[in-house]
């Protein structure tokens, strides 16, 4: 229908943005480097790309709330850039906090935008009607705003944005931290205003499977646009090279994906259930023989998959990951009746914060040389788990034991077994990244020629030559995140906990993070991880979905995704298992309150 | 502006200060901070920190045994706010003086009774001033047994003539020497400065930490609303906690207020609009929670304890430190309490006073108003 009328008058229009922060160093990055951009009426846009790639920044700049440092933007008509007068009336803005005030009720924040807007009295009543028959709020209105679930907020700061009828609504990351259900509901909302309303709509996110929503997709990379046009337009930047290889009973997903990103002129690669996903960096006429794989097939790109193709030709490293080295890091090779041994066991754990149950009668057990996967959205209980597991948090009740020992009694003695990365890495920023090694290796108490070995072992393994000497708290975060692994693994741990390892980081470095830890996994280390990404599941040989401290499912990520069955859903994805599995969970609830 | 924007531009700033009123009623530190804290102070300084000495060990240097210098000694013995001990000469005096023995040393000439009859008998004392203050207090309560000791001599030996002795009490105003009159009265600014500052300073940082000023920020809500709707609930705050001060040091310890409740009143809201604007001045700087309390601290609330001549006296201080204190509204604000509370409404200390901290209230708020944009960086 948008062909045949003139093209709608557009609402934003952005000319060769630039904008830069000062880094701390003395140095600037370029957060914007030459942006254009033009939002038409009616358009439901999406930015995406990953963390940092300037899309905050873009909308800061667009709503007035940043001046940029050369280019100019209008918006709805009006030059922001020489009257940066903020707070057009007919534009709704919802952060990425979500900006509600968390000691005001539902209703007093509704009521606190509407006033700033200048709603008029007579219309609120029939548009509150209207808000909380969208979001399900009517029943929480005089709960304080702390109180509400993340996925709460969430629709609670979407309907302060609509408290008045914008022209045009502008929302940043409002999914990142939310769970998947939540962010289903948003999206049907925001699909519903567009519809009905015909608004305009700029929508930032991470989660490139939400961009396949809107009617036009602007990828983001490094303060640069790699492309834009509706989401069948990204995606076809992959046609013709994507591919689903089936592999050999024998092969294990993950490690068929690490060896093949290996490959130059392999774009992407990641495990999807027993099969890989491969896209190639140029285009094949016919289907060409994949090593590893017993057979091939062409499949219709999604825009995921275009957008890894755009990343590969814009990322200034361009050169393919070298094959990381096998020199074992632990000694002792796991026999068939050794990776029957739980080295984790968690029996009915329960972790307590005052009347509030973090940890809910969890059960799971880990086996020697498995990925195990934590997942669920934040708020789930995962780090609490997490943190009981590494021996930080005590646990309120239940059994917990790890490589043998019992945490209860000799938390001391699991520690040695056991090498943790918390979510922020802990290093010191001001030593370098030798001296950060050789903190690490005698806080361990490693001495003498092992000790030395180690050290060695680290430097080579992780690749850290480069920067021996730089300052930790100056180097990029990639080797900040290969540095506080190698401390972790100094003093040859059984064990290798991660916390979100990925969060946060570029698709390209977290297949890079995962094929490391892929080649840890064969060497005999069990790692467990947490994750809010649905898909890096797939890389996981067993894991457990959480949700309000509580397990909702566990097995193989074959096992969870049949739970995702549904009339008209023959091949689920991870994502929709997960919601599913949330929704049963609900409706279970519903019906032992009900009865 | 068309009266429509005018409605609009009253609506939204009721809608913020609504806002503000709650968020502040219901947090239980800010309650805590404004009504809690003033009675807490109060007390404390009350009845647990005063500065009055009692019982102040002294030496009494007895060179001359007249009658005349035994009376001394025996206004001396019979004060409660010393101890005295007699010693025979100024050289055992030194000595328990260095040693810590005695605070201070009441010294009585050979001469002593002669130059009292002659009209111009000295009595030299020597005070340990290691503690500035403290020596200062004992001075003048040595001052004040001579003064009380001559005029009973006065009264028995009927000389209406010349003073005989060269004393002259310095204090005018506290005649009681009640250390808490001085200090209830100083406790005011330290309330309105907590009030004022630091409590501003904190809800705006909250407001960027929180990312709440992202979202007010995009809607048509201008700088001086806000600014205007942060004020009021800290205003009225900060003037219940005065009530309360003010309730509490006349009831419990009877604090004399000699000058008008209402310029005192009135005066004390001048000086909360000065701590409001520097906390909202702070505010606009750091927006970091954490950064704004130690900044408050540092920049209104020390001052106004160590510089304000609250506690210690800006005559006694090194020049440098005495000129810093002019730019500290907290000086001019205790210069009027004390007046208020301890002279009356003596209007040549008050205009000027007043004056200044008019000129601080409109350039602080005024470079607030500058400096708050609408903008993220």
């Amino acid at each position: 229908m948008e062909a045949i009328a003139p093209p709608p008058a557009p609402v934003i229009v952005c000319g060769a943005l630039c904008k830069s922060f000062p880094d701390g160093r003395g140095g600037v990055t370029n957060a914007l480097a030459g942006v254009s951009l033009e939002v038409r009426r009616g358009f439901m846009v999406a930015l995406v790309g990953p963390d940092g790639a300037g899309k905050t920044t873009l909308i800061r700049l667009i709503m007035g709330l940043l001046s940029p440092d050369s280019g100019a933007i209008q918006v709805l008509r009006r030059d922001i850039v020489r009257s940066p007068k903020t707070g057009e009336s007919h534009i709704s803005y919802m952060p990425q906090k979500f900006g509600l005030y968390e000691d005001l009720t539902v209703q007093e924040n509704l009521d606190l935008y509407a006033d700033l807007h200048s709603v008029p009295a007579a219309d609120r009543a029939q548009r509150y009607a209207a808000l909380f028959a969208m979001t399900n709020l009517g029943r929480f209105t005089k709960r304080l705003a702390r109180r509400l679930s993340g996925g709460m907020k969430q629709k609670l700061g979407l309907a302060c944005a609509l408290v008045q009828s914008p022209r045009l609504l502008v929302l940043d990351e409002p999914t990142v931290g939310v769970d998947p259900v939540s962010r289903q509901e948003l999206w049907a909302i925001l699909l519903h205003l567009v519809k009905t309303e015909s608004r305009t709509v700029l929508v930032s996110t991470p989660y490139l499977e939400e961009a396949e929503l809107c009617n036009h997709a602007v990828v983001m990379y490094q303060g640069k646009i790699l492309a834009e046009g509706s989401p069948r337009e990204v995606a076809d930047h992959a046609r013709k090279r994507t591919f689903r290889l089936t592999l050999p009973a024998e092969t294990k997903p993950r490690q068929a994906v690490a060896s093949l990103l290996t490959f130059p002129a392999v774009a992407d690669a990641v495990p999807e259930g027993s099969q890989v996903r491969l896209v190639l960096k140029a285009k094949v006429a016919e289907i060409p023989q994949f090593p590893l794989a017993s057979a091939a097939q062409e499949v219709q790109p999604h825009l995921a998959d275009g957008f890894m193709v755009l990343l590969r030709q814009a990322a200034t490293t361009g050169a393919p990951p070298a094959p990381l080295k096998t020199t074992p890091t632990v000694s002792a090779k796991i026999t068939a009746a050794e990776s029957e041994y739980p080295v984790v066991e968690v029996r009915d754990l329960v972790r307590r914060f005052g009347e509030f149950v973090a940890v809910d009668h969890v059960n799971f057990q880990i086996r020697k040389g498995e990925i195990f996967g934590l997942l669920g959205p934040n708020g789930a209980g995962k780090s609490t788990t997490f943190r009981m597991l590494c021996g930080l948090l005590p646990l309120s009740s239940g059994m917990l034991r790890v490589a043998g020992y019992d945490l209860r009694h000799a938390r001391a003695w699991a520690r040695q077994e056991v090498g943790y990365v918390a979510q922020k890495f802990s290093l010191y920023a001001h030593l370098s990244v030798w001296e950060n090694l050789v903190f690490f290796a005698s806080a361990y108490g490693l001495r003498g020629n092992r000790r030395k070995q180690r050290l060695t072992w680290a430097m080579e393994e992780f690749d850290l030559g480069a920067v021996r000497f730089h300052a930790t708290g100056h180097i990029p975060d990639g080797y900040k995140r290969r540095l506080a692994m190698a401390c972790a693994l100094l003093h040859e741990p059984t064990i290798l906990f991660l916390d979100e390892p990925t969060s946060g980081v570029d698709p390209l470095a977290r297949r890079e993070f995962w094929r490391r830890i892929t080649t840890l996994a064969n060497q005999g280390v069990t790692v467990v991880v947490t994750t809010h990404f649905m898909e890096e599941a797939e890389y996981c040989d067993r894991l457990v979905i959480m949700m309000n401290g509580r397990m909702l499912a566990g097995g193989t990520p074959a096992e969870i995704r049949q739970r995702g069955k549904a009339p008209g859903i023959s091949e689920p994805t991870m994502q929709e298992a997960f919601i599913r599995v949330v929704m049963d969970e609900e409706r279970a609830l519903h019906k032992a309150g009900g009865a | 502006m068309t009266e429509k924007d005018k409605f609009e531009k009253v609506r939204r700033i009721i809608a913020m200060s609504r806002k503000e009123t709650r968020q502040m009623l219901r947090d239980p530190s800010s309650i805590a901070l404004g009504m809690v804290l003033p009675l807490l102070l109060i007390l404390l300084f009350g009845y647990g920190l005063s500065l009055d000495a009692k019982h102040v060990p002294i030496a009494v240097v007895m060179e001359d045994h007249s009658p005349a210098a035994q009376s001394v000694w025996g206004a001396f013995a019979g004060s409660r706010y010393f101890r005295p001990r007699a010693v025979n000469s100024m050289f055992r005096a030194d000595k328990l003086l260095s040693a810590g023995r005695v605070d201070g040393i009441v010294r009585l000439r050979h001469e002593f009774s002669r130059d009292l009859h002659a009209g111009h008998a000295k009595i030299q004392f020597t005070a340990n001033s290691i503690d500035a203050n403290r020596a200062r207090l004992v001075e003048n309560y040595a001052r004040g047994v001579v003064a009380a000791w001559l005029a009973q001599r006065q009264l028995t030996h009927g000389w209406h003539d010349d003073q005989p002795v060269a004393i002259q009490q310095q204090i005018w105003f506290n005649r009681g020497l009640v250390s808490r009159y001085f200090l209830v009265p100083g406790l005011l600014v330290l309330i309105m400065t907590l009030i004022g500052a630091l409590m501003t300073a904190l809800v705006v940082a909250r407001e960027w930490e929180r990312g709440t000023f992202e979202a007010l920020f995009a809607t048509p809500v201008e700088p001086t609303e806000i600014i205007i709707s942060k004020i009021i609930p800290y205003f009225c705050l900060g003037m219940i906690g005065l009530a309360i001060a003010v309730t509490a040091s006349r009831l419990l310890f009877h604090v004399p207020i000699r000058g008008s409740l209402g310029v005192l009143f009135l005066v004390s809201a001048l000086y909360l609009l000065v701590a409001l604007g520097m906390g909202l001045l702070i505010s606009t700087r750091t927006k970091n929670q954490f950064i704004a309390s130690q900044a408050a601290l540092l920049l209104t609330f020390l001052p106004a304890m160590m510089l304000s001549g609250f506690i210690f006296d800006i005559r006694s201080m090194p020049p440098a430190i005495a000129a810093i204190t002019y730019v500290l509204p907290a000086r001019y604000f205790v210069a009027l309490l004390q007046t208020l509370f301890l002279a009356g409404d003596i209007w040549s200390v008050i205009l000027p006073n007043t004056a200044i901290l008019m000129l601080m209230a409109v350039l602080l708020l005024g470079m607030t108003r500058r400096l708050l944009v609408k903008r993220l960086q």
